[in-house]
């Protein structure tokens, strides 16, 4: 599939109605989602015929995209019971087969290695505290292969400590740094679009 | 829910140290048809947790999966066994029902086929 016509599908997805701002619910447009798992994909194959889990999926963009690409299976967990129904709709659409999970991924320990890579667009922490951090540690735990994550660019030096010291990252890289467009989706948003520099990563787990 | 997710998923209740695997308790269960790649399932084998599979595929319906896990050279040649093992891992999806705790007889709802391991403030 070429990136333009991932991107397109990407685009047609339906998003949060009614998104919950304390849980950092934002759509992952179809511009990053698209070049997120393409990258996976074509630079490093940690898509195509694997397991991949997405955690905090929300809308589930970052699976449709797995599952596009070609996933042998796609897992997404989210919280939120209305996103994961907005989720399933998007998977039934795209006529692809996503499993949904509704759990507090923070309170989840999976079994096993059979998650190869783990693709997450994760809460910021900016209104509970650490969450970026909390959803990078499980996906560390999780992972055999790779973990792809969107960080906020000023919080780089903060996070790629984190991963090598505390989260078992054997490595910890940008692949690069994008423009995150958040349109106007709360009532306190005073501008009508904001735009934030966001790292895309990937951290490679040491084995266990 | 498909087993391939149920082979990850455990009970987390605080203090809860044999929950795993979740017993399933099937309400609807229906079969959707993926494309066949033996090569995933190849790859895919020694990582799975082959009793949890088979009761599992059995709790929603299907019983054709050997009892004891075969040795890797079945993987190889035998292609029956491989479909056997697409069907049960992949096709079948658990609509409705519950997963079950092993120890603390805790039920996990699955709704829409969406299993909600939600735990309650006790639980933590």
């Amino acid at each position: 599939m070429k990136l333009k016509q991932l991107e397109g599908l990407l685009g047609d997805l339906e998003q949060f109605s009614n998104p919950k701002v304390e849980l950092e619910q934002y759509p992952t447009g179809p511009h990053i989602a698209s070049r997120m798992l393409f990258t996976a994909e074509n630079s490093y194959g940690d898509i195509t015929d694997k397991v991949v889990a997405d955690f905090g999926c929300g809308c589930g963009t970052l699976s449709a995209a797995a599952a596009l690409l070609d996933a042998a299976s796609v897992i997404g967990f989210d919280i939120d019971p209305q996103s994961l129904e907005t989720a399933t709709l998007n998977a039934e659409e795209l006529e692809v087969e996503i499993d949904f999970v509704q759990c507090d991924i923070t309170k989840l320990e999976l079994k096993g290695q059979i998650v190869n890579t783990v693709v997450m667009n994760p809460p910021f922490g900016t209104r509970k505290k650490g969450a970026d951090m909390e959803f990078l540690s499980a996906a560390m735990k999780v992972a055999s292969d790779a973990v792809y994550s969107l960080h906020k660019t000023s919080t780089r030096e903060h996070i790629k400590r984190a991963a090598l010291r505390d989260f078992n990252a054997k490595s910890a890289e940008v692949l690069c740094e994008l423009r995150y467009d958040l349109p106007k989706l709360y009532k306190f948003h005073k501008r009508k679009e904001v735009d934030i520099a966001v790292d895309l990563w990937r951290f490679e787990p040491r084995q266990n | 829910m498909r087993l391939i997710t149920h082979n990850m998923l455990s009970c987390n209740i605080k203090g809860v140290t044999n929950g795993f695997p979740l017993r399933i308790e099937a309400g609807n269960v229906i079969e959707k048809e993926v494309e066949f790649n033996p090569d995933f399932l190849r790859h895919m084998f020694a990582k799975l947790e082959w009793k949890a599979l088979v009761e599992g595929a059995r709790s929603m319906g299907y019983a054709e999966l050997p009892e004891d896990s075969p040795d890797a050279a079945v993987l190889e040649s035998d292609e029956a066994f491989l479909k056997k093992l697409h069907h049960a891992l992949l096709e079948l999806h658990l609509e409705e029902g519950a997963l079950v705790c092993p120890e603390t007889g805790r039920k996990f709802p699955v709704n829409k086929g969406i299993p909600n391991m939600l735990l309650h403030e006790d639980e933590v």
